[in-house]
């Protein structure tokens, strides 16, 4: 796929941010929602641990953990952009979040599996 | 090899507003050739209604910067072989900015914003006081000097998303001069600049993607200039608290 004009590396982090912020938001109301469950009805709460043993379920929870990991790291390193000293190393920083982010959903999803 | 019998295809924006539609002219390819040189051969040999802005030639004026194949360069120091995809060209003029005629794009909400952002010197001494001495070494001169080398081409403004999104922003080019002046002990409003840069369209628009900084034809690093205005901005108003 041609990449779109005035696309780089920084660029691909600001998207990367805000694409996995927009995915939270819309997990995190369902999220809420199911812990609800154990409260008011348990048996559903059960049965739908029992389906999220699905392979393919774990699969979609590794996205998750990946875009749960690569937002908070990416945060950080705009939080540190702005209220630290300058640092040249913005390029390594946004690569080291994505990398942190992988190493930790494939952690998570190999011994899920 | 000589190249010279090959031709370029280059499609050029035209018109205003309005009535935008693109001409395509066929320009021999040469082995030295910029994109303004491409652009004055169309003037000179195929179009000569064709409008556009340039100076110096040199990359000293900032006047000639367009949009090359969606990417915002100064023309006049933009080799044709290095941008050129299969021997197409596309040009039009600088995005994010409104259209005078053809590839020259109207400057003046850029340099409005160099206004609003207080970009501009505020004098401490009159002309019958001594020189305010100037340490080359000092922190904040050394900071001021990384962005005094901007020559206002607006390439950062073109190629800033936040701006193509917010037409308030006051864009890199203006925030990074008021860092300059920020960061210039000469200079006499502090807080009037904090102030300018910290409204609507401050510098807390700035979503940090960096774009300003990848373009720049002179390599500097607006976004450094704004998150540096956003770190000043934040210690003003939390001493402003302690202060009350």
């Amino acid at each position: 796929m041609k990449p779109p004009p005035r696309s780089h590396p920084l660029w691909f982090a600001f998207v990367l941010h805000r694409l996995s912020g927009l995915a939270l938001a819309l997990f995190l109301p369902a999220h809420f929602w199911l812990l609800s469950q154990a409260i008011t009805a348990p048996a559903r709460l059960d049965g739908f641990l029992a389906f999220a043993e699905n392979p393919l379920v774990k699969i979609a929870e590794f996205g998750l953990v990946f875009l749960l990991a690569v937002h908070m790291f990416g945060g950080l390193r705009l939080m540190a952009l702005e209220f630290l000293p300058w640092s040249d190393r913005q390029k390594t920083l946004a690569a080291a979040a994505v990398g942190v982010a992988l190493f930790l959903s494939g952690t998570f999803f190999l011994r899920a599996i | 090899m000589s190249t010279d019998h090959d031709m370029l295809d280059v499609t050029v924006q035209r018109g205003s507003a309005d009535h935008v539609h693109h001409d395509r002219f066929q320009v021999p390819a040469r082995d030295n050739q910029t994109v303004l040189d491409v652009v004055t051969w169309i003037q000179q040999m195929a179009d000569p209604s064709l409008s556009y802005r340039y100076a110096c030639r040199v990359g000293m004026c900032g006047s000639c910067a367009m949009m090359v194949n969606g990417v915002p360069r100064w023309t006049c120091r933009t080799h044709v072989k290095k941008v050129t995809v299969n021997g197409k060209l596309s040009l039009a003029p600088l995005r994010n900015l409104p259209v005078i005629k053809d590839l020259a794009a109207d400057m003046d909400p850029f340099f409005d914003k160099w206004v609003a952002a207080e970009a501009r010197h505020h004098p401490t001494r009159g002309r019958l006081e001594e020189f305010d001495p100037i340490k080359p070494d000092a922190r904040d001169r050394v900071e001021a000097n990384l962005g005094i080398e901007c020559i206002n081409c607006g390439i950062c403004y073109a190629a800033c998303d936040t701006v193509a999104g917010n037409p308030d922003y006051l864009g890199p080019a203006a925030l990074q001069r008021a860092w300059t002046l920020l960061n210039d002990s000469r200079d006499g409003d502090r807080p009037g600049i904090l102030s300018a840069v910290s409204g609507k369209g401050g510098c807390h628009n700035c979503h940090s993607m960096g774009s300003c900084a990848q373009y720049c034809p002179n390599g500097l690093n607006p976004m450094r200039a704004i998150a540096g205005l956003k770190r000043e901005t934040v210690k003003a108003a939390l001493r402003g608290k302690r202060d009350a």
